[in-house]
């Protein structure tokens, strides 16, 4: 039996303080009764003797000093997990809204998760084909990693990750079994209803796992948003052998919310005010992305994050970047001159292709293709930039060539249609009918044999 | 006498016992029922404050926390070497057999295999008065690297009982000793010592030999001396791991310490697959014979993640007074600095910069200052070289860290995010890097590698350098308007710049090449600027100059020519005068 404290001794913010409690625990939650009728949870947050500081999922509207009765659980945030997840909504802290009724549990599960073993970690190695040329040549996504979308407001991000997530896992490997996590954190209703129909409409809704915490929902709550997700990830990976592909977004409005939660505890703030604790708290979301030795099943994330300002030294953007294996950057300019995906490929990046493309797995020359266009392209930028002071006309006809190239790479190669599906070959062939427009000797990143072979 | 104390608060990782019981400052603790590491940071009258290595979920006040009387340790004996550890040297491997493929909390392992027979040969016999540093045991540890078990540094004695040699476990005694105060006192192959302490040394040498690491830019333009430090900063994707990666698996040290921290676990991952694979070109051994690796990867506990530098670095110590070129591969300090800035936010301490504490200058020196070429208590010579990666926030090298970095290493290779744009690397931007040790090195370049080794080097920077100043003008006016002579420059700059400077880690005679043949190259490149420079003197056209394919041909050397082919540049510089020849015959 367990003992139900009566009235707070203090609100502030999402957070309360109850005095007197015994045998509780750090990080261990509670169930508060408003009002009676009124039921919300909550996370112990910090604790000293009898004293418990307690964050309160669902705000703390209707709250008082008075009218609160508190009953400790006795173990941390758990989710009840069973296959029959798979096609349901559940709202940011997995309680189930879509009127469906509430799961048999086959388990439940801590959802902190638990760091992954380095020794037990299966390093990823396999390709995923995305269908998108500046994706597959340039920044290809390998089963297993955690790639993010940098993006700005107002950026077409929801539909390439719609598109990403369309495309990738209705690929040919069709016949492994396959399911989409989605984790919405302070998301607009049309973006949650835009994505809902996406996955109708290719007909994956029943490989759609959603948990919905939407603009007007509970700050608190996104907190737990993107870890209640991945617990569900790594059950349907780890334990049912499935490929799980996790698309969290917004990561900004998880910062946020963790900046807001922090400054109301009181707590000495680091960078533009966000918790010191923000480096280790994005780490365990996408940590969580991988292959775990022994096992069928994997876990990919493209979590999407808003650049605020379009500004990619944010601390936000800046410390997923340094967990995160590479990076997907959107670009406004690119994007005003209606070019889709409007991908900056410069700064994109993806650190685990090395090892998942070339013989084998795509095609003996992606690699060296890849870099030569890199390098090439970030000439373009030079010659533009020269071309802008002393005019396109003063130019060298090198230079000439090089403004041709960047404009035919950013119209034939970057842009596609939104159900444009691109395979690996295609898109490599296209990256060589674009090098054919520069002389042989600008392409010092390709192995002379290779060049032979397919520079003709 | 163990001192048991009541949990009295807990908040993320730091908890607090009520009253001062006597735990001394910077003791290990074990906390609560599942016995998680802790230690001891801070001590009032009224509170003690304890940092805890692992999760503190479930954690309740009441809760015991029990005394070890001893500093936060390591254990020092055969079976280091090809070994992964977590931040405070508990094995991930043994970790993983007990408790699977995700890491659960207060799992109790040894640091070492305490089972396994080593092949033990001594090497005191009966009445040998020994002191702290001789070395008692030799144990082959791995295919590459002798262990040497030494007396620790605060004992000595006569020896009065040696074993025979054989097979031991490292907690078997080896031999006996009286002490100077009459005691008798078993030594086995294992030692403990404090992570924070520094093993002590008789002097420090001075940094005169490199750490030759196959890359030419470091190597030639920027290098480290064995016993220095050097700091890689850059923003993400500029390839810091990827450079450590190079270093770690090609610099001539005899044993690597990687030290993953707070980094990314597919990382680890990928460093233990490929050193297993990857075989040292100079023995002929796994590479994972040579390194030791600490993974303290970003979701693991933040606590062990600040111990984790600390682990990594006395462990390189106590291989170093074995004698011993240890080099240490630190990934990422900047992680380490914001775990000491968690930490520091916890204890509501003031803070300085950006919300880091304003000891973190004072850490970073202390660290960087464990580095250095020694002579060891038993008389041989070792070092510990330190390449500490750092990740500034934003790219920006003015933040704290960075800043604070650079006060304390003498080298500083700036990876620079538009050459990594261009996927030049490794993108250490020359402009901006710099090494002190250059005129240290000078003496061994010369005898070791060639006379000319340092004029060539100074050379090659020069017209780096100028290419620069030029790029600014040809960014106004464009190049066309430079005269001849500023082309040309242009021109080699840009076949320093492929041909040299840029490097490719995957490709097979290139990811690692020997002094000899940088020294070659960079000969051929200032032989191909010498010839040109008389050709432009005698108001021969660079465009007529840049239309053979000698340019290309010499930035393509660090493929076409192996390297065991070096009598090949011969062949370069042949080709270099035929085409002088040919210019002066037709055009003249």
């Amino acid at each position: 039996m367990s003992i139900e404290y009566l009235g707070l001794s203090e609100i502030n913010g999402p957070l309360i303080a109850l005095e007197g409690v015994e045998n509780a625990a750090y990080d261990e939650i509670v169930e508060l009764v408003v009002e009676n009728n009124k039921k919300k949870l909550g996370r112990i947050v910090e604790i000293y003797e009898d004293k418990a500081v307690i964050q309160v999922f669902e705000g703390t509207d209707d709250m008082s000093l008075k009218n609160t009765r508190t009953r400790l659980t006795g173990h941390p945030l758990e989710l009840a997990l069973s296959e029959d997840i798979l096609g349901r909504v559940f709202n940011g802290i997995g309680q189930p809204i879509d009127g469906l009724g509430s799961i048999v549990p086959e388990c439940k599960r801590d959802i902190n998760g638990l760091p992954l073993n380095p020794c037990e970690r299966e390093y990823p190695r396999n390709f995923i084909q995305t269908g998108i040329s500046a994706i597959d040549a340039l920044t290809t996504l390998i089963r297993g990693q955690k790639l993010p979308i940098f993006s700005g407001n107002g950026l077409p991000h929801d539909q390439l990750a719609a598109q990403i997530v369309k495309q990738a896992s209705l690929g040919a490997d069709s016949d492994e079994e396959f399911a989409i996590v989605f984790g919405a954190m302070g998301l607009k209703h049309d973006v949650a209803e835009f994505f809902k129909k996406t996955f109708e409409d290719s007909g994956a809704s029943s490989h759609v796992v959603m948990f919905m915490n939407l603009a007007n929902d509970p700050v608190v709550e996104r907190l737990i948003t993107p870890k209640v997700a991945l617990t569900a990830a790594e059950y349907l990976a780890f334990e049912k052998g499935m490929h799980i592909l996790v698309v969290l977004t917004d990561m900004t409005s998880f910062a946020e919310a963790m900046r807001e939660v922090s400054s109301s505890k009181g707590e000495i703030p680091s960078r533009k005010g966000y918790p010191g604790y923000l480096y280790s708290e994005l780490a365990t979301i996408y940590e969580r992305a991988g292959i775990v030795k022994g096992s069928t099943g994997s876990v990919t994330q493209i979590p999407i994050l808003t650049m605020p300002n379009d500004d990619i030294t944010h601390p936000i953007p800046d410390l997923t970047g340094y967990i995160t294996e590479g990076q997907i950057v959107l670009d406004r300019a690119l994007h005003q001159k209606a070019i889709y995906p409007p991908i900056n490929i410069l700064p994109s990046l993806s650190r685990l292709m090395k090892d998942g493309i070339g013989e084998g797995y795509t095609r003996e020359d992606h690699q060296d293709l890849a870099n030569q266009l890199f390098s090439s392209y970030a000439h373009v930028g030079e010659a533009r930039a020269l071309a802008s002071v002393i005019g396109e006309d003063e130019l060298s006809p090198l230079d000439k060539k090089y403004l041709a190239f960047g404009t035919a790479l950013e119209t034939t190669f970057l842009a596609q249609g939104k159900d444009e599906n691109r395979n690996i070959i295609d898109t490599l062939n296209k990256g060589w009918d674009l090098l054919k427009m520069l002389p042989r000797e600008e392409l010092d990143r390709i192995d002379t044999k290779i060049l032979d072979k397919y520079y003709k | 006498m163990e001192i048991i104390g009541d949990i009295y608060g807990i908040n993320g990782p730091i908890i607090y016992v009520k009253g001062n019981l006597g735990f001394k400052i910077a003791e290990m603790v074990l906390v609560g029922e599942d016995r998680l590491v802790g230690e001891v940071i801070g001590l009032t009258k009224e509170l003690t404050t304890i940092q805890v290595y692992e999760e503190t979920s479930g954690l309740k006040p009441g809760d015991k926390v029990y005394s070890t009387g001893s500093a936060i340790s390591v254990t020092l004996a055969p079976g280091i070497i090809s070994n992964i550890f977590d931040g405070i040297e508990r094995p991930l491997k043994e970790i993983a057999k007990k408790s699977g493929a995700f890491i659960t909390r207060g799992v109790s392992v040894d640091s070492l295999d305490t089972e396994k027979l080593w092949d033990v040969h001594v090497t005191v016999s009966k009445g040998d008065h020994i002191y702290g540093g001789t070395i008692i045991a030799e144990v082959p540890e791995t295919s590459a690297i002798v262990h040497k078990s030494m007396v620790p540094p605060d004992v000595s004695g006569e020896v009065i009982d040696v074993v025979k040699d054989g097979k031991y476990t490292i907690n078997d005694k080896i031999i006996t000793i009286k002490t100077d105060d009459g005691k008798t006192k078993e030594l086995t192959l294992t030692q403990k010592w404090p992570i924070r302490i520094p093993r002590p040394t008789n002097k420090r040498f001075a940094a005169d030999r490199p750490l030759v690491t196959g890359q030419r830019i470091i190597d030639t333009l920027f290098p480290i001396a064995k016993g220095g430090t050097a700091a890689i900063p850059g923003g993400f994707g500029t390839g810091k791991t990827m450079t450590q990666h190079q270093l770690a698996k090609w610099s001539d040290a005899d044993i690597i310490i990687y030290i993953g921290c707070g980094e990314r676990g597919n990382e680890m991952t990928e460093v233990l697959e490929d050193f297993s694979k990857l075989v040292d070109p100079k023995s002929g051994n796994p590479l994972l014979d040579r390194t030791t690796l600490i993974a303290n990867t970003s979701n693991m506990p933040v606590a062990a993640r600040e111990a984790s530098i600390y682990t990594g670095i006395t462990l390189a110590e106590y291989y170093r007074d074995m004698g011993y070129h240890v080099a240490i591969m630190a990934d990422s300090t900047s992680r380490w600095a914001e775990a000491l800035r968690e930490l520091s936010g916890r204890l509501e301490e003031m803070p300085a910069e950006e919300g880091f504490p304003a000891y973190l200058a004072s850490r970073l020196s202390a660290f960087y200052e464990r580095a250095g070429y020694m002579e060891n208590l038993n008389g041989t010579d070792g070092s510990v070289s330190i390449i500490g990666a750092v990740s500034p926030q934003g790219g920006d090298f003015s933040e704290p860290v960075t800043q604070n970095t650079k006060r304390f290493v003498r080298c500083f290779w700036a990876l620079d995010k538009s050459l990594a744009y261009a996927r030049h690397f490794p993108a250490i931007q020359w402009l901006t890097s710099y090494s002190e040790y250059v005129s240290d090195l000078s003496n061994w370049y010369t005898t070791n590698v060639g006379k000319e080794f340092v004029n060539y080097r100074n050379q090659i920077l020069s017209l780096l350098t100028q290419e620069s100043q030029l790029n600014e003008i040809v960014k106004l006016i464009g190049s066309d308007v430079l005269p001849d002579d500023q082309k040309l420059i242009l021109e080699i700059a840009r076949v320093i710049r492929l041909g040299f400077v840029q490097q490719n880690a995957y490709h097979p005679s290139d990811t690692y090449v020997p002094m000899e043949k940088q020294m070659k190259m960079m000969e051929v490149i200032l032989y191909l600027y010498d010839r040109c420079k008389k050709l432009v003197a005698m108001s021969m056209p660079m465009s007529l100059l840049r239309e053979d394919a000698i340019f290309d041909k010499i930035i393509s050397i660090k493929y076409d020519v192996a390297n065991d082919e070096l009598e090949k540049f011969d062949d370069y510089k042949k080709a270099i005068d035929e085409y002088y020849n040919r210019l002066i015959a037709t055009n003249a």
